[in-house]
């Protein structure tokens, strides 16, 4: 799960990180009085959308006047922001954040995240901040150092002094940046973040350490223990059918095809969406329906998927193990009437009761196209799809 | 032989009064050798008790005591589960397998520290199969997990796979070719987990009942490349390997916790493209994973 920057910043201050003084505003009058509050004499405007890359897109812009913020805010609340993160649409700016202007002597980058590979902490940083980390990478690969926690122990000082040291720290800012990392280790473990991302982490002239933006992604896994991490979760940044659908425990994302797809199990999901692109055609959606394909569920999710305009046919594809092939075809035929379907349906169910299963959607007299394979079932829904253009 | 359970061994089941726990506890009894394999539930409250004529103890140390069970199954919801798994190390067990999805990542990462931790100071090296897994069976012997017994056969092929309907697809498919499985083994999708496929891969090369592998993967994870360079070197025996998710965009979690792509070498075409260099038949068509197997026999 994603928060905005505004919160993030929330989240370190919580943690004791420094952070600049910030207030969000929704109106261009709100973005004044927050300007007017702060004092200045040089303030941010900023964007407020899950997406990176907002600098470069326009939504973070320095102000030196009044006049300066309340025109500048102006420009970025409602527009449709585009960034490298976003989409060709981009996203709509309902919130700014307005914080004071830093003193930026030098950027750092540092992220924590947890490796798959040692199953530790990893610490990324690199001297090379404020720009885009990605790049950093590619171009200058030896800047970007790595660091591994042992969760049972900690950020210890050696550690955080290596890093420090790895990024080219000034001595007399060494002992605050060490006690940053470890407020950052702190924060990222008890608020079970799969993602944090401080970049940049500022030195000002005067030696000083703040953190001048926050990226958080959280655990899904774990919101069930973090209700005050689920309050900030802001359903505008969602994709819609993503959101729905999630009411009704159906893992969905959204993707940019005209074949919409549901299926039971992520790997048969992916492998299902796979095939389709095998046999020249777009999934519309990933669909996991997961153990239980009830009537209910098959129905609420083939109204999601036909709530999209893209979608010109189905695809089912269910492996019934525990859940038998009747039920699912029983599920299948009372979507289908739920939602006077119009478009072609394939389906291949196989396992247990397959043969009653395949049987009852031959007889429910709905226009269902039967496949055996996977490789069938693609190919069957391809050709239908392709009928139905021509 | 087979690989890690046969129908000798002894299984403690924790989780077993809760709905998920007594399903499937009784569909594995029902499965060839079951009844005799399952042999102690774990609950503290329902201690004395018993379910299925199979006796409840109140710890899994109490369970493995009166029974000599070297194998625990575990279907403990999501905010219990990593220290459901942790009773079942610390009880010395052999292997912990554990059905659970939703367990949050850092209660797994402070786990899998103290397993190692622990046998770093030699302590008993107890594996663990998942979380987020369907579980293992050794066809005709034993099933320890939710896969469906009837789509297997006893025979020789190795199945390994994150995805449990897919390792079904896989398994279903051996199965109407003619060619039977050695063992099925699901080692789940989650990021921060036990066994992974190098370890299954390795099993089923000193596995003399197992004459050539089905290799699943998918997404997100240095898994499968680790495995491909270590089968390049050492692997016997042909391997089929296939890669859920070319068609998944970066950045999105795809049903699975662990199925994200981080960075470039973790997509499903880059997989691919390793095992392939390390000797691999793979393929981009899901449906011809047994026809190409039965091909390289």
């Amino acid at each position: 799960m994603k928060i905005h920057e505004y919160q993030g910043k929330e989240i370190l201050r919580q943690f004791g990180v420094p952070v600049p003084r910030g207030i969000s505003a929704f109106t261009v009058q709100e973005a004044v009085e927050a300007a007017q509050k702060l004092g200045g004499p040089v303030w941010v405007v900023k964007a407020q959308i899950h997406a990176g890359g907002r600098g470069k897109g326009g939504g973070v812009r320095v102000a030196k006047t009044i006049a300066d913020v309340k025109r500048i805010a102006g420009e970025i609340l409602g527009m449709q922001l585009k960034t490298h993160q976003t989409g060709p649409e981009g996203q709509k700016v309902r919130r700014l954040y307005i914080e004071d202007g830093a003193d930026i002597q030098k950027e750092y980058y540092v992220s924590v995240v947890t490796d798959r590979a040692t199953q530790k902490v990893a610490f990324i940083a690199s001297s090379e901040g404020g720009m885009d980390i990605e790049e950093v990478a590619h171009s200058q690969p030896e800047k970007i150092i790595k660091l591994f926690v042992d969760p049972l122990v900690g950020l210890t000082d050696a550690q955080g002094k290596e890093l420090a040291a790895g990024i080219g720290m000034p001595a007399d800012s060494v002992a605050q940046t060490v006690d940053v990392l470890q407020k950052l280790y702190k924060c990222y473990m008890e608020t079970d973040a799969s993602l944090v991302e401080i970049n940049p982490l500022n030195r000002s002239s005067k030696g000083q350490i703040m953190a001048l933006d926050a990226k958080f992604n959280f655990d899904p896994n774990a919101l069930f223990r973090h209700p005050e991490i689920v309050a900030y979760r802001d359903l505008d940044e969602e994709d819609a059918a993503e959101v729905e659908a999630s009411k009704f425990d159906l893992a969905y994302i959204s993707l940019d095809g005209n074949i919409g797809c549901l299926v039971n199990g992520a790997g048969l999901a992916m492998a299902t969406m796979d095939t389709i692109k095998l046999f020249g055609a777009e999934p519309a959606n990933f669909l996991d329906v997961g153990g239980g394909a009830t009537p209910e569920k098959v129905t609420e999710a083939f109204k999601i998927m036909l709530k999209n305009p893209a979608v010109k046919a189905i695809l089912v594809n269910i492996f019934g193990g525990i859940m038998k092939c009747d039920t699912i075809a029983m599920g299948i035929i009372t979507a289908c009437k739920a939602t006077n379907l119009s478009v072609p349906l394939v389906v291949r169910m196989k396992g247990t009761n397959e043969e009653l299963g395949k049987k009852m959607l031959a007889d429910s007299g709905l226009p269902i196209i039967s496949a055996d394979s996977m490789a069938d079932a693609a190919q069957a829904v391809v050709k239908a799809l392709k009928a139905r253009e021509a | 032989m087979s690989i890690y359970i046969n129908k000798n061994t002894r299984v403690i089941t924790q989780g077993i009064t809760g709905k998920t726990g007594q399903f499937h506890t009784e569909k594995c009894q029902e499965y060839a050798n079951g009844k005799a394999c399952f042999v102690a539930g774990v609950n503290p409250k329902k201690a004395g008790e018993s379910i299925f004529n199979i006796p409840i103890y109140a710890s899994v140390r109490q369970a493995a005591a009166a029974t000599q069970a070297t194998v625990s199954v575990i279907y403990v919801p999501p905010a219990g589960a990593a220290a459901a798994i942790w009773e079942a190390v610390e009880a010395d067990l052999d292997l912990a397998i554990c059905i659970t999805e939703g367990i949050p990542v850092r209660d797994m990462l402070m786990l899998r520290n103290r397993m190692k931790a622990k046998e770093a100071a030699g302590g008993k090296h107890t594996l663990l199969l998942g979380p987020n897994c369907p579980g293992l069976i050794t066809p005709d012997e034993i099933k320890i997990g939710i896969m469906p017994g009837h789509i297997h056969r006893k025979g020789r092929i190795g199945v390994v796979s994150r995805s449990g309907t897919l390792t079904y697809e896989a398994v279903a498919q051996l199965t109407e070719i003619g060619l039977g499985q050695s063992s099925a083994v699901g080692i789940g999708g989650d990021p921060i987990n036990g066994l992974k496929h190098i370890d299954v891969m390795q099993a089923f090369n000193d596995d003399p009942d197992t004459d050539a592998v089905i290799m699943i993967g998918e997404i997100g994870g240095p898994d499968e490349a680790e495995a491909a360079l270590w089968c390049k070197a050492n692997m016997k025996k042909p391997i089929v390997g296939f890669i859920a998710g070319v068609t998944a965009p970066a950045g999105k979690r795809m049903g699975h916790a662990g199925a994200l792509i981080s960075g470039g070498a973790d997509t499903a075409d880059a997989k691919l493209e390793i095992m392939e260099a390390c000797g691999f038949t793979i393929t981009r068509n899901p449906s011809e994973m047994a026809k190409l197997l039965k091909a390289l026999l």
